[in-house]
């Protein structure tokens, strides 16, 4: 375990950062997108305290790290929702209506495109086009394509399963962030 | 050496110069905001633009990033030129309207109107303060985050950084913050503040004929109110 | 198809190798394919290929039918489709329950299953063969034909249909100079957008000095409503790497990259695959087919930027920088990944490669346009009536395609325009429906061709509103660098916005095309000097649509929420009270079994309402 001297992360500590990142490192080479890749992919987000310690480990200016985690849609500094909902915002999901259903699951989830809810159990997301523009408007929820929607239909859809997801009592979080903070409590947005 | 067209003149210039080099060399004025001597060429604010190639398959090309090259054709005042740079210093103004660098630029330019809604932004993203600290002051403290309209100039994570030396290298460097004009407000972004301290035809020669034509500040002040009381009351 | 994988050591061995996999072939055996695009996947067409397999192994017939999970079949509107052999026979809109009768009825009993048949909406036809379908009856599939026989997983398929022999012939019967030459004579133009002739590309990064040289595949399609790109790497991903080792010939590099967009992870799962596969059969890596010639593919994902389809900026993003574009001189051909000599094209055009050096240039070029050669592959999706992917010669006009292959508009209504060319490309309106699909002709008419959308709008779809959106898109995915780019996109943004909400003037017309023109003059890369063609291009065709907007505060379209109004016919309205249970505003008031009414202050005219009467008694107007 890595515990970082005190530079923020939101408090919280990241188990394996250091394996992870020479790992990263020694496959990827100079190639900071894919070093990246790997960290969000491990973490479910780009945390502070990998990307300094990334810095220090490369040599490779923090700002300049900084400059790719935040120019790349895919990289987010704050961890996603559990539940990650995406919706495509393609140019036949919109004339077919994608806003509505944008807006329809916003009311439904109580939050906007690129945020997550307060509980951390779901995010939403539009994207630019999924190409799956013959069943438009499309949404993927957790990975699971619904297509031809309404925000009638998305209300029916979203609501079933925000019950089924609220349900059982949340597990413990099995990708590797141990919470020894308050997690609300991280920057960067 | 290289031979090229420079505004209709057949000019011998160094190899590896940039057109906007060039053109400097011959006299020839071209307006730059994100253009150093001491940095690298960035070509972001692209009020340098000048048109290249033949009349009819020409394009325009920002000269401070631009090669020269053999047989370069090179218009450094087309009409084209000079109507795209006139709307970029128009949309500078509606943009950023307390720089008095901007204020400048749009009197020497002879911009008259904003007809776009006036913002009033801190930073126009020219990135010479990031080159200033990268390559001047070796600083690498300051960079510019995220893209498109949400793009700004900033530290790792927002928060103070512990490259920057407080060496003030950027805020020297920067067009829009130093030597903030105090006149314009968002709702009359053309102030012409700062051109009537600059002007000296309006106290001294009344008579002579202006540099500028038409000069903004005699048509915006038919009054010609003296210049100490102009100085009273901004 | 179970092969021992043996390394192929001369060209020899290819041709003996795709002999014994034809000889072992038997037409006649039934074989399923089962659309396995993301497209049909969003309507379960894996769980479908699943219940095939088991099916077909629980009742022993695994030697008697194959089964394939394809690509992209390209009819997206009848998702999932199936196709069963011999007979090309196309099943629409199959679900898990038809598994068992397709098997019993078709498969093995040669009959066809009615209700699961293509029926022609004009004469009320059913069609069997995909070949009757007007939607493929129309096409010319040279490359898109691949998807329907080839699994992609299996490079045997792609081998016993030819495959690689065009990297043997360029190998062993070719120079390098033979290599481009063929591909200029072919006339092959990139088909990522700008057109430009692929072989003169080649030729210029051959000729220019250097031990290293590169070939990049962009395959960062990031228009939306577009996804050719998609469907030849998940449906044919050998023939964009046989491409590209061509390529690699013929310039002389002897490293490939392919630079896959972040959306698209089946992609990235196919060409590992692929590329995996012809590794272990030597036609990648040291001296491919025992010849001296050495080639290697990586791939390198992209993280979600729009710009980084520009070619300076994906060579940036794919060394892992920030994908900003440069000023170009210098040309990628000249300087580019990694500062060395970089050819970089689009999938499709690698795509088409392998077709002119199996079959030569003047075979390929039988397809056409007099300048640019072949076909070209656009995604008709929209308010179309046959969504899919179609390809078609270049030079066939607007009108054949959408009437003749899509089938005409949705729900009988009127086409209004058709976009081209993605977020960058302009509107053409239904006089331009005669217009020849090319560079050169589109680009006169104020589009672009792009990489291949083709979005076809109706007259319930509102151009200011279009305008809006594509601004709206490139004002995020703008990388920010250009003033007036950035700026200008977002101030153009301002104006359409205020037209929308009925606060327009007709000046504010003439600044937006005067701005538009300025930010396509300005800007340095292709984002920033193509961001202008929506405007300009509705402005050139619709500008009476924008003066609705800013004179009469009208939206013709019914689309801009400021300028529209709904209304409850009382004498449709049975007093149901669904739209006032549905109405997020809570706008909607009335008595149960009585008319109810709209509260225009409140309502915040999302339609929901609209959408939920079953009587039709909400209008918008």
């Amino acid at each position: 375990m890595l515990q970082d001297d005190a530079e923020g992360g939101g408090g919280v500590a990241l188990k394996d950062l250091d394996d992870i990142l020479s790992e990263s490192i020694r496959r990827n080479g100079e190639s900071l997108v894919a070093v990246l890749q790997d960290i969000q992919e491990h973490y479910n987000y780009l945390p502070e305290r990998a990307l300094r310690s990334l810095s220090r480990k490369t040599g490779v200016p923090l700002i300049d790290i900084y400059r790719v985690a935040t120019f790349y849609n895919s990289f987010s500094l704050v961890p996603r929702g559990k539940h990650q909902i995406v919706v495509c915002a393609g140019t036949t999901c919109h004339v077919r209506g994608a806003s509505k259903v944008t807006e329809e699951i916003s009311r439904v989830l109580g939050i906007g495109p690129g945020q997550v809810s307060a509980d951390g159990n779901f995010s939403l997301d539009t994207v630019n086009c999924l190409g799956c523009c013959a069943f438009a408007p499309v949404m993927v929820v957790d990975g699971e394509y619904h297509g031809n929607l309404t925000p009638a239909k998305t209300r029916k859809i979203l609501t079933s399963l925000k019950a089924k997801w609220l349900l059982p009592a949340g597990e413990a979080d099995e990708r590797g962030l141990v919470d020894d903070g308050d997690a609300e409590e991280t920057e960067g947005a | 050496m290289v031979n090229m067209l420079l505004n209709g003149l057949q000019v011998s210039v160094d190899e590896g110069m940039t057109v906007l080099e060039a053109a400097k060399f011959f006299g020839i004025n071209i307006p730059t905001l994100c253009y150093n001597e001491g940095l690298t060429p960035y070509g972001a604010c692209r009020l340098c633009l000048v048109e290249i190639g033949e009349p009819g398959r020409s394009k325009l090309v920002t000269s401070c990033t631009y090669p020269v090259g053999e047989g370069l054709i090179v218009r450094t005042h087309s009409e084209r030129v000079v109507k795209t740079r006139k709307l970029l210093i128009e949309l500078y103004l509606a943009t950023c309207p307390s720089s008095k660098v901007i204020q400048d630029l749009a009197s020497e330019h002879h911009v008259t109107r904003v007809r776009f809604r006036p913002r009033d932004e801190k930073c126009i993203l020219c990135g010479l303060c990031v080159r200033m600290c990268a390559e001047q002051m070796q600083g690498k403290a300051i960079g510019f985050a995220r893209r498109g309209v949400d793009r700004k100039v900033t530290t790792p994570f927002d928060r103070k950084s512990e490259e920057c030396r407080l060496c003030g290298g950027c805020m020297y460097i920067c067009p829009a913050c130093q030597a903030r004009c105090q006149g314009p407000r968002e709702e009359k972004p053309i102030c012409n503040a700062c051109l009537n301290l600059s002007q000296p035809c309006l106290d001294y020669f009344d008579d002579a004929m202006c540099f500028m034509d038409p000069c903004v500040a005699c048509e915006l002040n038919s009054g010609r109110t003296p210049k100490s009381e102009r100085r009273n009351n901004p | 198809m179970t092969v021992t994988p043996k390394r192929l050591r001369a060209p020899e061995d290819l041709t003996v190798l795709r002999q014994s996999l034809v000889d072992r072939t038997d037409d006649r055996k039934p074989r399923i394919a089962v659309c396995g695009d993301t497209g049909c996947a969003v309507c379960g067409s894996l769980g479908l290929a699943s219940s095939f397999k088991e099916i077909i192994e629980r009742r022993g017939l695994k030697d008697r039918v194959g089964l394939k999970v394809t690509g992209c079949l390209g009819f997206c509107e009848q998702g999932p489709v199936v196709l069963v052999f011999p007979g090309e026979i196309f099943y629409r809109k199959v679900g898990p329950g038809d598994v068992e009768e397709i098997i019993d009825r078709t498969v093995l009993g040669g009959e066809l299953v009615e209700r699961l048949l293509y029926r022609d909406p004009i004469t009320g036809q059913k069609l069997p063969r995909c070949s009757d379908l007007p939607f493929y009856k129309n096409q010319t599939r040279v490359l898109l034909e691949g998807n329907w026989r080839i699994d992609p997983n299996d490079i045997y398929d792609y081998i016993a249909r030819g495959g690689y022999s065009a990297v043997a012939k360029a190998l062993y019967e070719m120079t390098p100079e033979d290599v481009i030459s063929e591909v200029k004579e072919a006339r092959l133009r990139g088909r990522g957008g700008a057109g430009f002739p692929t072989g003169l590309k080649w030729e210029i990064c051959r000729k220019t000095k250097g031990d290293t040289k590169y070939v990049v595949c962009n395959a960062d399609e990031g228009d939306p409503g577009a996804f050719m790109d998609r469907s030849l790497l998940e449906g044919n991903p050998h023939s964009v790497l046989e491409g590209m080792i061509i390529a690699g010939i013929g310039i002389g590099a002897r490293h490939g990259v392919i630079y896959v967009r972040a959306e698209y992870p089946t992609a990235v799962v196919k060409i590992r695959n692929a590329i995996e596969q012809a590794s272990e059969l030597g036609l990648l890596g040291e001296n491919i087919l025992g010849s001296d010639f050495s080639f290697d593919v990586t791939i390198s994902k992209g993280a979600g930027a729009f710009v980084c389809g520009e070619e300076t900026a994906l060579l940036l993003s794919a060394e892992g920088k920030v994908g900003e574009p440069r000023q170009k001189p210098p040309f990628p051909a000249e300087k580019g990944y990694k500062g060395k000599p970089t050819v970089i094209n689009n999938v499709e055009t690698f795509a088409n490669v392998p077709l002119i050096i199996k079959n030569g240039a003047a075979e390929y070029r039988r397809v056409g346009t007099e300048k640019s050669g072949g076909t070209k592959i656009f995604c008709l999706v929209g308010k179309v009536n046959n969504t899919g992917l179609v390809e078609v010669p270049l030079g066939i006009t607007l009108r054949e395609i959408i009437f003749g292959i899509g089938g005409g508009i949705k729900n009988g209504k009127r086409f209004k325009a058709v976009q081209t060319g993605g977020p960058s490309g302009g509107c053409l309106p239904e006089q331009m429906l005669d217009l020849k699909v090319d560079f050169e002709e589109l680009s006169r008419a104020g589009s672009i061709m792009g990489s291949g959308g083709m979005i076809v709008m109706d007259e319930d779809t509102c151009v200011v509103d279009i305008a809006r959106y594509f601004l709206q898109f490139l004002k995020s995915e703008s990388c920010g660098k250009c003033f007036s780019c950035r700026e200008g996109i977002n101030r153009m943004l301002e104006i359409v916005e205020g037209i929308a909400a009925g606060e327009g003037s007709p000046e504010d017309l003439d600044l937006l095309e005067e701005l538009a023109c300025a930010v396509k003059d300005a800007s340095m890369c292709g984002l920033g000097q193509t961001s202008a063609n929506p405007v300009l291009s509705t402005l050139r065709y619709f500008r009476d649509e924008y003066l609705a907007h800013v004179e009469l505060k009208k939206c013709p379209a019914a689309v801009c929420r400021a300028l529209i109004r709904f209304q409850i016919d009382e004498n449709l309205c049975t007093g149901c009270g669904i739209c006032r249970k549905e109405c997020p505003a809570e706008a909607i008031e009335g008595e149960r079994r009585k008319p109810h009414t709209i509260d225009p202050n409140r309502c915040m005219k999302c339609g929901v309402c609209m959408e939920v009467c079953k009587f039709g008694a909400i209008t918008k107007s």
